[in-house]
């Protein structure tokens, strides 16, 4: 996996297919996501109040979002009263377009990086490439992708698929074509390799002149925005830098500062199983002396709303980015985050890509079937997204098409290619089920035939097959078994 | 009462005894049982896979087949959260579409009567102790659709500890999916099967003679990838461990 | 027409469904969880702030007023630390025992080069939070500008109990100001990001000490 780019990636079954059989990633994988996830199920347990808390975060985002064109304004008019600038992208080249200009007028070449969906989701290090401005990552997952590369597969740790071993050859090579080298002797004790981590970046973060970051939250009556973090490379570029950027997307905001009680509680919990994270940065505009003197906030839309004027998938927009989703889920640990194709994997990737980008495409198209219905997301999901109920809608927008809205406008899609023969089979397998006399003829004819059925079956069979004896077809169905013991059938 | 078993296409077509089991059970707890002729199939794997429209025609089968019924009872977790969770959903949906509300109604209407064997012992019934007789070790898989869709909790647990004769074997990671998922199963083959079979590693390390679940669509996959890796652990419904007695003990091909 | 224009706009044919005249204050949030968890005493809260504040690394020590002076000199002649960054607004007494060390006052001017090369800085904080192990900086004159907390790798912040510290999230956010910019810390600078296991000590101080003064 290499090469910075999502585009032209397979399909999730194939991409799947291909790294369910890497040994170490499935390792890798199966190591941290266990860990991670014993430590959310005690951090949660804590709290007497959760569903409670859980409750409330989703109404309140649930408010947000029926009003979010107010909030949107009111967020507005307090970051201007406080100092900032707003500025609006209704899609990614846009948002790239108003950065790359911005860093331009400060006369800078490179900028520092919080870890940032957002900026993720956009490409932006690579507009930034393009233009000539060199971005660095500072969150150590991200330095870690960079350096090596790599694309992130994971929203919280997007280099979860690395272990220590691999981190640290990375860095060994690569550091030193960044900037400071690694030390002598690294070897992979975790905390070395963020010491390196620590060595590396100091020297980007004194001399940088513009930073770069996402938000986690955008209180709307306040105009403040948050940065909830670890490491510590969050406040340098937050404070250090003259100019601040902060790319954020629209559903971000929430109504008032007294919602945060709600969220600072959630967030950090489902996401890093803490009590509290080490820092949480919050600033509104600027500070005299203190901090960036000049602070822009650029709003994306990029597909978020027409995730909204879904009814029913709307409610990924509550979603605030924890990855308690990815820690739990089994398709997730096994088939790793590459294969979604975006830098939102997992369960909420796989209801949210295919909002964000439409489901045209054929990777795309294969996202809501990325899942096995489990319904582990549903319940550790802090905001209470219903991610089983949105897969299966999108699975029907895939299969049947309808109305939906496509970069603003309202658009009839056609069912997707791919899904003739499958219509085909339910639209027989209906027929079938709808006359009780046709599913007894079919019985009866496995039955009188179920000495012939082969172990292993060709055609869509074999996917079964491959891993699975099928099962012996019986000598009587029920149905047959009742009527000839009971005699009478009601109805 | 009347009380009506919804027995599932799956196990109409796959599994006869499951349904039998369940017959035998009930009447011998004293519940008269019917089997509606006209019943066929909730729709799951449709619905599922993303054609509401197709599972339309089948909603309507299921109400007019169990009209009348103060219960339906069925072996099979899935279905019954198909008919509670999705049922509504498909009435809502047909709703906002400008198709009237008769599907709403129809789900309203069965949904409250819908019951999973387990829930129908315990809830309706009361009774934890079926005076079953089960000389094996088992261990219990429960089923996604049993643990967060339906919330069965202690319920099979509870009916099993009462067996006579049974060993129950903790079974480790047991709340994780078994891989099968419907339609999953075979469009996600690869990842299926890997979950699929760290399940059936689970199960085999357990070392019990058989491994039961509440619904045999998932047991068909952790039974069909068992067999498939050679293992001594055999698939069983609940309902046939329940089903079982001193006077007529039903033991699987093959248990040990 | 402007983008903003065209993405509010698209935002209100999202929300057809949303009734003409439905406002914010109408769609529910039930605030019914809890606004601290548990019962305490001031002490007892204090003590849950202290075990919290341990729990995730920060060395915690408990003194008095009077002490402060003589604890503030001793954890620094502890560290060796010769260069000493303090806030323009620090009571001037809590270094007061501090020898053979350089203080050097938070201004605009000190640049972040400077601030490289210092080895501590000591601050008061404007509130604690008990249930979180959390100390909240608001930029006031006892705790200066944000950088100053970071940069430097050793920190020491002194409390002052009962006064500044509450029970919960809740609470702490009630007494600040967000008008002001605001650092929430939960111990020294840590990382999840190799195999997702925790690690303190990355790029913020990678030694917080917590001293909580009962007055």
């Amino acid at each position: 996996m290499s090469g910075g780019t999502y585009l032209g990636m397979p399909a999730f079954p194939e991409a799947a297919s291909e790294s369910t059989q890497n040994k170490q990633l499935r390792a890798n994988l199966t190591h941290a996501t266990h860990t991670i996830r014993d430590k959310r199920a005690k951090a949660v347990a804590e709290l007497a109040d959760w569903p409670q808390l859980r409750a409330a975060g989703a109404a309140i985002k649930n408010r947000t979002l029926r009003h979010l064109d107010h909030y949107l304004e009111q967020v507005e008019a307090a970051v201007e009263a406080a100092g900032g600038h707003v500025h609006w992208a209704a899609d990614a080249d846009e948002a790239n377009r108003i950065v790359i200009d911005l860093v331009r007028m400060t006369g800078e070449t490179e900028v520092v990086k919080v870890k940032s969906m957002a900026t993720q989701e956009i490409g932006l290090n690579e507009a930034l490439g393009e233009a000539g401005i060199r971005a660095y990552e500072t969150d150590l997952a991200e330095l870690i992708v960079q350096l090596g590369d790599d694309l992130p597969s994971h929203i919280l740790v997007p280099a979860i698929h690395r272990n220590r071993s691999e981190i640290r050859d990375i860095f060994a090579k690569e550091m030193g074509n960044w900037g400071r080298p690694a030390p002598d002797g690294l070897t992979d004790r975790p905390a070395e390799l963020a010491d390196a981590a620590r060595l590396h970046l100091r020297e980007k973060f004194l001399r940088a002149k513009v930073g770069v970051s996402g938000a986690n939250f955008m209180v709307a009556e306040t105009g403040t925005l948050v940065v909830v973090e670890s490491e510590g490379n969050g406040r340098m570029c937050l404070t250090l830098p003259e100019t601040l950027i902060s790319v954020v997307g629209i559903e971000k905001v929430v109504p008032t500062w007294q919602d945060l009680e709600v969220f600072l509680q959630l967030l950090p919990r489902s996401s890093t199983a803490e009590r509290m994270n080490p820092y949480t940065s919050m600033w509104t505009g600027t500070t005299d002396e203190d901090g960036p003197q000049t602070f822009h906030l650029v709003l994306i839309d990029n597909g978020r709303t027409d995730t909204l004027a879904d009814t029913v998938g709307r409610q990924a927009l509550r979603c605030i980015r924890c990855s308690a989703c990815l820690n739990v889920c089994p398709v997730y640990e096994r088939a790793g985050g590459h294969a979604y194709g975006s830098p939102y994997p997992g369960p909420i990737g796989a209801i949210l890509t295919p909002q964000l980008r439409g489901t045209q495409s054929k990777l795309d198209a294969s996202l809501p079937y990325a899942s096995s219905l489990c319904g582990a997301c549903y319940e550790v999901c802090p905001v209470a997204i219903d991610i089983p109920e949105v897969l299966v809608h999108l699975r029907e927008r895939v299969v049947q098409g309808g109305e939906v809205t496509l970069r603003g406008s309202r658009t009839t899609i056609k069912p997707a290619k791919g899904h003739a023969a499958e219509r085909a089979a339910m639209r027989a397998a209906r027929w079938a089920l709808d006359h009780p006399a046709a599913l007894r003829g079919g019985q009866r004819l496995a039955a009188r035939t179920r000495r012939l059925h082969p172990k292993r079956l060709p055609g869509p069979g074999k996917a079964w097959t491959e891993t699975r004896e099928v099962p012996a077809v019986p000598a009587e169905s029920f149905r047959d078994w009742w009527q000839r013991t009971r005699g009478k059938e009601t109805k | 009462m009347r009380v009506a078993l919804f027995v599932t296409c799956v196990n109409d077509t796959l599994y006869p005894d499951t349904g039998r089991a369940v017959v035998t059970l009930l009447e011998r707890l004293g519940v008269e049982v019917d089997f509606p002729a006209a019943q066929t199939c909730c729709g799951q794997a449709q619905f599922n896979t993303g054609y509401r429209y197709e599972t339309e025609p089948l909603v309507r089968r299921y109400a007019r087949a169990f009209e009348g019924y103060d219960h339906i009872v069925t072996p099979s977790g899935s279905c019954v959260a198909m008919v509670r969770d999705n049922y509504p959903r498909i009435g809502e949906k047909a709703a906002a579409e400008g198709r009237g509300d008769e599907l709403a109604e129809i789900a309203a209407s069965v949904v409250p009567r819908t019951y999973e064997l387990t829930e129908f012992l315990v809830d309706v019934l009361g009774v934890t102790d079926v005076g079953a007789y089960f000389p094996h070790t088992v261990t219990y898989h429960p089923t996604c659709h049993g643990l967060r869709m339906l919330g069965l909790g202690r319920r099979p647990v509870e009916l099993l500890s009462h067996v006579k004769g049974l060993e129950l074997r903790e079974l480790p990671g047991a709340d994780e999916c078994c891989g099968f998922g419907g339609t999953f199963a075979v469009k996600n083959a690869a990842v299926s099967a890997a979950m699929g079979a760290d399940k059936a590693r689970h199960i085999s390390e357990t070392g019990a003679s058989a491994v039961c679940t509440v619904d045999n669509s998932c047991l068909m996959h952790i039974g069909g990838t068992l067999a498939r890796l050679g293992s001594q652990t055999r698939p069983v419904h609940l309902a046939e461990i329940l089903a079982s007695t001193e006077e007529h003990p039903y033991a699987p091909g093959g248990i040990r | 027409m402007s983008t903003r224009e065209q993405v509010l706009g698209r935002i209100r044919r999202a929300l057809a469904d949303v009734p003409h005249g439905e406002t914010p204050d109408d769609v529910p949030v039930n605030r019914d969880y809890l606004r601290m968890h548990g019962e305490r005493s001031a002490e007892e809260t204090a003590e849950l702030l202290a075990e919290n504040l341990a729990d995730y690394r920060a060395i915690v020590h408990r003194t008095t007023t009077a002490e402060l002076p003589g604890r503030i000199a001793a954890l620094l002649a502890g560290r060796g630390a010769g260069r000493i960054v303090v806030p323009a607004g620090l009571p001037p007494e809590w270094l007061a025992a501090a020898e053979g060390v350089e203080l050097v006052t938070d201004t605009a001017a000190l640049t972040h080069r400077e601030l490289d090369a210092v080895d501590s800085v000591v601050t008061g904080c404007a509130v604690a939070i008990a249930e979180t192990g959390t100390i909240v900086l608001d930029a006031s004159p006892d705790q200066g500008r944000r950088r100053i907390t970071l940069v430097p790798d050793h920190h020491i912040c002194v409390v002052r109990v009962p006064a500044q510290v509450v029970d919960s999230v809740a609470e702490g956010l009630e007494r600040l100001d967000p008008a002001r910019p605001l650092t929430w810390i939960s111990g020294p600078s840590a990382t999840s990001d190799i195999e997702l296991d925790r690690v303190e000590g990355v790029h913020g101080p990678r030694t917080l000490e917590v001293v909580l003064i009962h007055e």
